[in-house]
């Protein structure tokens, strides 16, 4: 190949792996805190567990800049169209945390105002037990996430499949009127 | 497709209203006008907020909107703002987001079970919340806390005002772009969290204030640990002295903005520091005291301005009034009981379930039927680190309460944000929403 | 190092004490007494050791005025409903006649240092009561909740819309025959029973 020639010392890979490398080691989470568990996500970005570690300590507050969720605390019926919104503008590739029993299953408010699970409008990745998780927890959450992202499909796109995504349609976005294919037809 | 469709029940009660509905929806196709933005047209979701303000003829001004999503991270607060220019014309906070049912949970609950719904409405100071609820059913149960109880929770509720206002610091820091301030504040609000951690088992959420005492004892050491606690918040809040206090910058962002005087400060409900920040020395501790408050040493920190910069000053002197009464606590505690001997109410100890059939029943049947509580009503009141919070409780003889409302400080002082922030910048609009200190857990609830 | 030599706080004690004059509690209630003396149809009530005072619907914003202008109350801490449906074992007050809903406030003298709750009966055909608003501007999220989670109407109110439900919500959650408190909860990708 005539790399003897060359007079630094490299590595070579695939440029698959670099790209997962890249992306697991800088992922940039939008703040969402909404209730209890936002708190512990500070306390998470906070010196003492320090989310710096794992590349993660710029939370952006545009949506259009992250491209990890953490969907941090009970998510209402009157919020679940904004949280939708703020989902739909993040770019790919994007990941979803969902933090904490509330947004995993409604947790202890079983009533009319909490949506049952934030996984009935966005497709989540990772759930994160606890109410709320303690750092740990959501570290723990985090670095699986890491794992997902290290070992997953790179080209992945967003589909409506039993296990994640409610499959909803959108037919508008940031203000201007597009026909967008469903997910799962973009896909094919 | 149909997931954002809203789970309704059709009762009789529907059909005898179809009128008022019709014209309720007459009245909502009124009100909603640009706020909606049509997410889908397969189900009926609208992001909507309330009527915008009207605009009175030619007008230069121009309505945006802050939130529901936005860095300046309290929560899920959306306020409307009407400017001219860069000043805020008329400002309107629209709340709601974060709308939990938890007094309709509340009636679905025991009263044994009650303290783990409302534990979950403050969630920076969580024991006020148990500690309202707890004393409204132990008055309509007309029951005594012993003494020893009194004061754990009187210890617990401090360190609980200690953490809450460290995350003011942290978090009024980190909006007013003091990013060290909100690392500084963690820092310290995290050895207040494992002291609570160590007491009731958890950082936050703690549900360990019951009705007639507390959830357990105070645990082995606990002397040394808050002693030492406060050594280190004592330290810290020195610090934030020498950092914030006169800093140029921050005394430019906080100072003068964001004034409230004492007569709109009453007439809006507000209370706790935003109210003490008008001059008016108002502390439940002191004017009514509950707990233990009238054996314990302190001082109301009141200041005469009304601005930011004074309920960010009220809000740090009170975490040393505070470190004053947990050392005060660990010095006059009394020993005793940590829970009211009343069969009726308190369950066996635990070991007694290993070894007695009548101890297991009877802990079977508190916790799956909870107690009765004789039919009236009451309100109680404390003092949590945000103004007056208060549960006003109706029981019908039944082990759940037929209406357990709480009211939320933060609920009534977020109304005074807007007579704050008028014919303001936008940019002190951040820092007097964040003066506020609204958790919008316990205005939304 | 803080110390807590500001000076506003070292007189904080006497400022407050001769400022507003705060006054340790008073047994006997004498704004219960005012109130009663003023209303033909108010009826006094001691619940759990604090006063109440039953007041019947039309003259609902007339006390707020009173307590307001006369009685040094300065505020109005809070405005709530309760609603009665399926009470099994309410207590009735003499001479109160017990309907589905109650409108409850919560009123706070700074400067008395005293407290005092008022109810008003509203029946569930015709749920609608004077605003107190217009008094205690304060109320106005208050009497928006009650009226979001109750459908109770506040006459007088300048900004009567909800305010914590979505705009497009139908029903008023918090009456006990609309939203149920329990509601299915569907958990995706559940591989079913074995």
């Amino acid at each position: 190949m005539g790399l003897e020639a060359v007079p630094y010392n490299f590595l070579t890979g695939r440029l698959e792996d670099l790209v997962r490398w890249a992306r697991r080691n800088s992922v940039m989470p939008a703040t969402f805190g909404l209730a209890c568990c936002a708190i512990e996500m500070m306390a998470t970005g906070a010196a003492h567990y320090d989310l710096a570690r794992f590349g993660m300590e710029t939370f952006r507050a545009s949506p259009r800049q992250a491209d990890l969720m953490i969907v941090a605390g009970r998510v209402s019926q009157k919020m679940a169209p904004v949280l939708r919104q703020v989902y739909d503008q993040m770019v790919e590739p994007k990941w979803v945390i969902s933090m904490g029993v509330c947004a995993s299953s409604g947790g202890m408010f079983n009533n009319y105002a909490i949506v049952q699970g934030v996984d009935q409008i966005v497709p989540v990745d990772v759930y994160v037990p606890g109410c709320p998780p303690g750092p740990e927890t959501l570290l723990h959450g985090i670095i699986t996430l890491h794992e997902q992202i290290k070992t997953g499909e790179l080209l992945k796109r967003r589909d409506a499949s039993p296990t994640g995504g409610a499959g909803i349609e959108i037919s508008q976005q940031d203000g201007v009127l597009v026909d967008l294919p469903t997910p799962s037809a973009a896909r094919a | 497709m149909n997931d954002f469709e809203h789970e309704h029940v059709e009762t009789d009660a529907d059909a005898a209203v179809t009128d008022a509905a019709v014209a309720e929806q007459v009245r909502l196709e009124r009100q909603t006008d640009e706020g909606e933005q049509l997410l889908t047209q397969h189900s009926e979701i609208v992001v909507t907020g309330g009527p915008w303000p009207e605009v009175e003829g030619e007008s230069q001004t121009m309505i945006i909107n802050m939130g529901p999503q936005h860095p300046s991270t309290h929560g899920v607060l959306r306020i409307m703002m009407e400017l001219d220019g860069e000043t805020v014309v008329r400002a309107k906070p629209i709340v709601g987001y974060l709308h939990t049912g938890m007094e309709k949970t509340g009636e679905q609950l025991t009263y044994v079970q009650g303290c783990t719904n409302v534990t979950r409405m403050d969630y920076a100071s969580p024991i006020a919340n148990e500690l309202v609820f707890s004393m409204a059913v132990e008055q309509l149960l007309d029951v005594t806390v012993p003494e020893r109880a009194t004061w754990i929770r009187m210890l617990l509720a401090e360190l609980s005002r200690m953490a809450s206002h460290l995350l003011f610091q942290a978090s009024n820091g980190m909006d007013l772009g003091a990013v060290s301030m909100m690392l500084f504040g963690w820092r310290e609000r995290e050895e207040v969290l494992r002291v609570l951690e160590k007491v009731t088992g958890l950082r936050m959420n703690h549900n360990f204030v019951r009705p007639g005492g507390v959830a357990a004892d105070l645990p082995d050491g606990w002397q040394d640990t808050c002693l030492d606690v406060c050594d280190l918040v004592e330290r810290g809040i020195g610090e934030y002295d020498d950092l914030l206090t006169g800093n140029p910058i921050w005394l430019e962002r906080m100072v003068g903005v964001g004034v409230i005087t004492k007569d709109e400060a009453l007439a809006l409900a507000a209370s706790g520091p935003i109210l003490r920040s008008t001059g008016f020395a108002w502390d439940l501790r002191k004017t009514q005291p509950y707990l233990a408050y009238d054996q314990v040493d302190f001082d109301v920190i009141y200041t005469e301005n009304g601005d930011c910069f004074d309920r960010y000053r009220i809000r740090l002197y009170e975490i040393a009034e505070s470190i004053k009464i947990v050392r005060q606590c660990v010095d006059m505690m009394p020993s005793g009981d940590y829970r009211v001997q009343n069969k009726k109410i308190t369950p066996p100890p635990r070991a007694r379930i290993d070894e007695s059939m009548e101890a297991l029943i009877h802990h079977f049947k508190l916790f799956t039927e909870g107690f009765r509580v004789p039919a009236g009503e009451t309100y109680a009141v404390a003092e949590s680190p945000r103004g007056e919070v208060g549960c006003y409780m109706v029981s019908d003889g039944t082990g759940k309460p037929i209406r357990m409302h709480v009211r939320g400080p933060s609920f009534y002082n977020l109304q005074t944000m807007s007579t704050m922030i008028e014919n303001r910048m936008v940019a002190d609009g951040v820092a007097i929403v964040s003066s506020v200190d609204p958790i919008m857990g316990e205005v939304d609830r | 190092m803080i110390t807590v030599a500001d000076p506003a706080v070292d007189t904080a004690g006497d400022a407050r004490e001769e400022e507003h004059k705060v006054e340790p509690p008073v047994p006997s209630d004498e704004v219960a007494a005012a109130i009663c003396a003023k209303f033909d149809d108010a009826i006094f009530h001691e619940s759990h050791g604090q006063p109440v005072v039953y007041i019947d619907r039309a003259h609902w914003a007339e006390v707020a005025t009173l307590l307001r202008d006369d009685e040094q109350f300065t505020s109005c801490m809070d405005v709530t409903a309760v609603d009665h449906l399926g009470d099994v074992e309410r207590v009735v007050i003499d001479g109160v006649a017990p309907e589905r809903f109650e409108i409850v406030a919560n009123f706070l003298s700074h400067t008395r240092n005293r407290r005092i709750r008022v109810i008003t009966e509203v029946p569930a055909d015709d749920t609608t009561i004077a605003s107190i608003t217009p008094v205690y501007v304060g109320m106005s999220f208050a009497e928006r909740e009650v009226y979001d989670l109750y459908g109770i109407t506040f006459d007088g109110h300048p900004d009567l819309t909800r305010i914590l439900m979505p705009d497009d919500w139908v029903g008023h959650p918090l009456r006990k025959d609309d939203a149920p408190a329990r509601v299915p909860v569907t958990f995706k990708g559940d591989p079913g029973p074995r």
